[in-house]
């Protein structure tokens, strides 16, 4: 048994319903397979970073899913490519941190805050204690980044 | 009358001062970069999109292989850009 996700964009002209039954063909599809649906996340109409087929937007679905074999994997992603409501789609494997990762942001312990959560989730199987006074230090990395990256360009 | 404790901080002790470098995923304990946070994958990009080496990010070897494999999906999904101008 593997972990995997596929993210796929569909296409939005296309109506609620239709792009519902879009999402609902691959669930349904995966479950015949004998998959274990874990997650199905719709994360809604967002803007694309670059035009794809003369679209600016799209509306993505993301489906975690338990698989028994590697076989139907081929097998979805032929169907997902022969679609023309599928802009783009990606799968990939989950190791065991992408499962735990997930579950924690289902849990809601990530959220904008997200690194917070997962470090002090971490820190309680890991290593030493001392580290959960970092927790309060995340916003510093980035301007420190910020400030090392411009002082290595001048 | 500037004493000389003012006259100490007239300038930055500060600058020139080598920065420590770290991992920010080995120091918070961070496994997994998520593709689909495009806002925080950001941080690891220039201004053009392109991946910014470890030199300056700091990151350790095998997250920084992560790092770009994450940038790399994200691109794909159009949730970040190929190439860009003033993506910041």
């Amino acid at each position: 048994m593997k972990n995997y996700e596929v993210t796929f964009i569909v296409d939005p002209v296309l109506s609620r319903e239709e792009i519902e039954a879009t999402a609902q063909t691959y669930v349904d599809h995966l479950k015949n397979e004998g998959c274990q649906i874990v997650h199905v996340d719709e994360m809604g109409l967002r803007q694309l970073a670059y035009p794809i087929n003369r679209r600016t937007s799209g509306i993505y679905y993301c489906i975690e899913f338990e698989a028994p074999n590697g076989e139907l994997i081929d097998v979805m992603e032929l169907a997902l490519r022969r679609d023309e409501r599928i802009m783009r789609f990606l799968t990939v494997t989950l190791d065991k941190y992408g499962v735990k990762y997930n579950a924690d942001k289902r849990a809601g312990k990530i959220g904008k805050v997200k690194k917070k959560a997962k470090k002090s989730d971490d820190r309680k199987d890991n290593r030493r204690d001392n580290r959960k006074k970092d927790e309060k230090r995340k916003p510093a990395p980035k301007k420190e980044e910020a400030t090392a990256k411009s002082e290595e360009e001048e | 009358m500037a004493s000389r404790d003012d006259i100490k901080f007239l300038s930055n002790p500060k600058i020139g001062q080598k920065r420590d470098k770290y991992c920010r995923f080995r120091k918070f304990g961070i496994k997994y970069i998520d593709y689909k946070d495009a806002d925080f994958l950001t941080q690891f990009v220039n201004e053009q999109g392109k991946i910014l080496p470890r030199r300056i990010t700091g990151n350790s070897l095998k997250y920084q292989r992560k790092v770009a494999t994450a940038v790399k999906r994200a691109r794909h999904l159009a949730l970040m850009p190929y190439v860009t101008d003033l993506l910041k």
